[in-house]
């Protein structure tokens, strides 16, 4: 069976930097950090980590109508505009949009939990379901953010909703390269969504893996580095407009780079602990998927949350596919973990990178730590030649992801 | 008298506007819920429970509710109710 070369068209994003994808690739150029002290997280007994990556306030009333707006909770208004964005870029037309032949694949860890939170709130107080609101379950259910876009964007083809927390965005790509590749969609929407609420970062904390640099918030979370702490959640959404080769030279696209593998594997050895060989795994899948070696890789985008030993485990992951020479970096210090919404929008930074032949740091990585392996970490924006790369995420529930992606050029 | 008929039918339509985000010259009392204001089923549930929230009273009158076409119909349907509440003395 011939299959299908699959491109990506055009992005979109809602990040901590605010909305639009030149908001978030301007944050990260300019060494901005997205995280912010939560002082309102000091009410609740016995949670250490303060500190978030929140979308900044805006005003969704004056971007989407309110008969969109009633079933939405924050994480679907993000992936909504995200989509938006990223269709408009892409220009594909709403006659595409309504063709059937586009779908959609968002992901995100659960529905919205500030939603969960005012339900329940009202609900264990009065024991009624009296005053509830008709467009509750559809801010709850877990695929939310799918259903919302394909209903704001009139897109009628295959929806989907992978829910892997910090793998759901880099799944949904997976998903979307799947489709395209076999014919079933010339296009797809993928990506992923999730909003800041202290329930997120309470599952960290229970398990001492949340940053409590309060003192001084910007310079949290510091992956790779030796005085890292742990993790900073954050919100917002990556969406992605890939398509088919065919399709997107048919219209006279353009196009941002080709997906020529994806690595996708769970761990089966652990519900929380990173898994070495299992991340190596999964980025020797999508190479060889993509049938690319060593010498062909110039840049991993790394996972890396700032953990002790997710950090160490990638590193050695790394080194071991790809030796001490490949120049590694994580956004995360720049928009904290966005869960949901990592693989989506930490791609679009890729995607500038790509474009701008430069390498992205990691934000606050000074001392990188010693027990992580000996590879080469980029510290500053500087000049690379950048062709094919590749694009680590992992997640809780054991599953590993990678993808690799080529630079395009006609 | 709880309100005035007049007091209800202005207090129906700032309900209204305000769950609906809708322009009050808009609601005018031939104005269909359905057709010419935009409204659906899950647009009729929030509007009981808003409107209950605002008047302070049950609309447990599902035959009547289900009848209402226009916005005069809906004001009509609230005073009815209104005129079944028990009176405190």
């Amino acid at each position: 069976m011939l299959l299908n070369r699959v491109v990506i068209t055009g992005c979109g994003a809602v990040s901590p930097f605010g909305l639009g994808v030149t908001s978030l690739v301007d944050g990260v150029w300019q060494g901005r950090s997205g995280v912010r002290y939560m002082p309102e997280w000091q009410n609740i007994r016995g949670l250490t980590s303060h500190l978030a990556a929140p979308v900044p306030d805006f005003d969704a009333k004056q971007l989407l109508s309110r008969p969109l707006r009633r079933t939405m909770g924050s994480m679907a208004i993000y992936a909504t505009l995200a989509a938006r964005e990223a269709v408009t870029a892409s220009g594909l037309s709403p006659e595409i949009l309504h063709s059937g032949s586009v779908g959609v694949a968002i992901g995100s860890t659960t529905g919205s939990p500030q939603i969960y939170e005012d339900f329940y709130r009202s609900f264990i107080a009065t024991m009624s379901i009296e005053e509830q609101r008709s467009g509750t379950f559809f801010k709850l259910m877990g695929h939310s953010c799918a259903a919302n876009v394909c209903l704001a964007l009139g897109i009628s083809g295959e929806q989907w909703a992978p829910a892997s927390a910090c793998t759901s965005a880099a799944q949904a790509i997976g998903l979307g390269y799947l489709l395209i590749q076999s014919g079933r969609q010339t296009a797809m929407l993928c990506g992923g969504a999730d909003e800041v609420h202290s329930a997120v970062t309470i599952i960290f904390d229970v398990m001492k893996a949340a940053s409590r640099v309060h003192e001084e918030p910007l310079k949290a979370p510091r992956p790779f580095d030796k005085k890292r702490d742990g993790v900073v959640c954050g919100g917002g959404s990556g969406i992605l407009v890939l398509e088919s080769l065919d399709s997107a030279q048919r219209r006279g696209a353009k196009i941002l780079c080709e997906i020529i593998g994806f690595g996708h594997v769970n761990d089966s050895q652990h519900i929380a602990n990173p898994h070495e060989s299992s991340m190596e795994r999964a980025m020797r899948n999508a190479m060889k998927e993509g049938n690319v070696s060593l010498s062909d890789i110039d840049y991993v985008n790394a996972h890396a949350t700032g953990t002790q030993l997710g950090d160490i485990a990638e590193s050695r992951a790394i080194y071991a596919v790809l030796d001490g020479n490949v120049p590694v970096s994580s956004f995360k210090g720049h928009i904290g973990h966005t869960l949901g919404a990592a693989g989506g929008l930490e791609t679009i930074i890729v995607l500038a990178m790509l474009d701008r032949q430069e390498l992205a740091p990691t934000l606050h990585l000074n001392q990188p730590d010693p027990e992580c392996a000996p590879i080469a970490f980029v510290q500053s924006i500087c000049k690379h030649s950048l062709n094919t790369v590749i694009k680590n995420n992992f997640a809780l529930g054991g599953v590993n992801t990678s993808l690799v992606l080529r630079r395009w050029t006609s | 008298m709880i309100s005035s008929n007049e007091t209800i039918s202005r207090k129906v339509t700032e309900v209204l506007a305000e769950e609906f985000e809708l322009a009050p010259d808009l609601l005018t009392a031939d104005a269909t819920l359905y057709d010419d204001l935009g409204l659906d089923s899950l647009d009729a549930v929030d509007m009981v429970v808003a409107l209950e929230k605002a008047f302070g009273m049950k609309m447990t009158n599902e035959d009547a509710i289900r009848g209402v076409r226009t916005v005069g119909d809906l004001t009509a349907v609230v005073i009815k109710i209104r005129d079944q509440q028990p009176r405190k003395v």
